[in-house]
């Protein structure tokens, strides 16, 4: 077993159980917290596909950004406090059959899939430097996407302000 | 050797457990964080099939993915915030104001 595959194990196996932790704990600050190493992993994964300027990114925005967005939500309000009967919900049991078909249709898909044969071994398939490559497509071919983009990050500021604005009283 | 099946079957199973999580949890904000379980298992597909196809364009898709995946994150939590002004509640079987 080479590097790759003990690397892609350790990913993985880290990835899927920081996962499982989050969505089960009834501390919505303890899933926020298991939810970081699992987003560093992915970025992990991201370097193992050659993408490294994905993998900053990966680490910049979801782990950091936005976990600590959830953080200062989740801390003021005191969401943590709310200690409710159950954590599930009363459909648990039916999402929980939608989940095991769901699991197995995807990976059906994903081994007999329409793409066949095994995975190029890791070269440096974008070239030497593929965050040249990915930014180069990224002001060319996808400009106008990009530029969207900021226009998306610009309404999206307005509207949460506007929604967690606090009612003026009369 | 680690072939393109293995990261497509990791992504599905980061993406059921994102599905499972958005079906069970009472939470609002644990069904928030299951989304953005659900979008990085496409991101690591993306990536994947970038990889695959040698294709930069995957990445690029990525990029608007996290992106959105911001922006969403940004005003559902807003509406958390909203919500818990008004209800005091986070729990969305509680939220059934609109139930006739």
């Amino acid at each position: 077993m080479g590097l790759q595959e003990i690397m892609f194990y350790y990913f993985a196996v880290v990835i899927v159980v920081t996962a499982l932790l989050a969505v089960s704990r009834g501390n919505p600050v303890h899933a926020v917290i298991f939810l970081v190493p699992c987003f560093f992993h992915v970025a992990g994964i991201f370097v193992l596909l050659g993408a490294e300027f994905l993998a900053a990114i990966q680490i910049l925005v979801p782990a950091g950004a936005l976990m600590i967005l959830y953080l200062f939500v989740v801390f003021l309000f005191n969401l943590s406090e709310i200690k409710g009967k159950r954590i599930t919900h009363r459909q648990s049991f039916l999402a929980g059959i939608v989940g095991v078909l769901l699991i197995l249709l995807l990976i059906v898909l994903s081994v007999q899939g329409i793409f066949p044969g095994p995975f190029v071994e890791l070269v440096e398939s974008l070239g030497a430097d593929s965050t040249s490559t990915v930014g180069g497509s990224l002001y060319t071919r996808f400009l106008f996407p990009f530029e969207l983009a900021s226009l998306v990050l610009l309404v999206v500021m307005f509207g949460a302000m506007v929604l967690a604005r606090r009612e003026e009283k009369e | 050797m680690i072939t393109r099946s293995h990261y497509l079957i990791l992504a599905a199973i980061l993406f059921v457990i994102g599905v499972t999580g958005v079906l069970m949890r009472r939470n609002v904000i644990i069904i928030l964080l299951s989304i953005e379980l659900m979008l990085s298992a496409v991101n690591i597909n993306l990536v994947a099939f970038s990889h695959y196809l040698e294709n930069p364009a995957g990445q690029v898709f990525v990029f608007f993915v996290m992106t959105v995946a911001a922006a969403e994150a940004t005003l559902g939590l807003a509406i958390v915030v909203a919500l818990f002004r008004n209800l005091e509640t986070v729990n969305v079987d509680e939220i059934n104001q609109m139930k006739g």
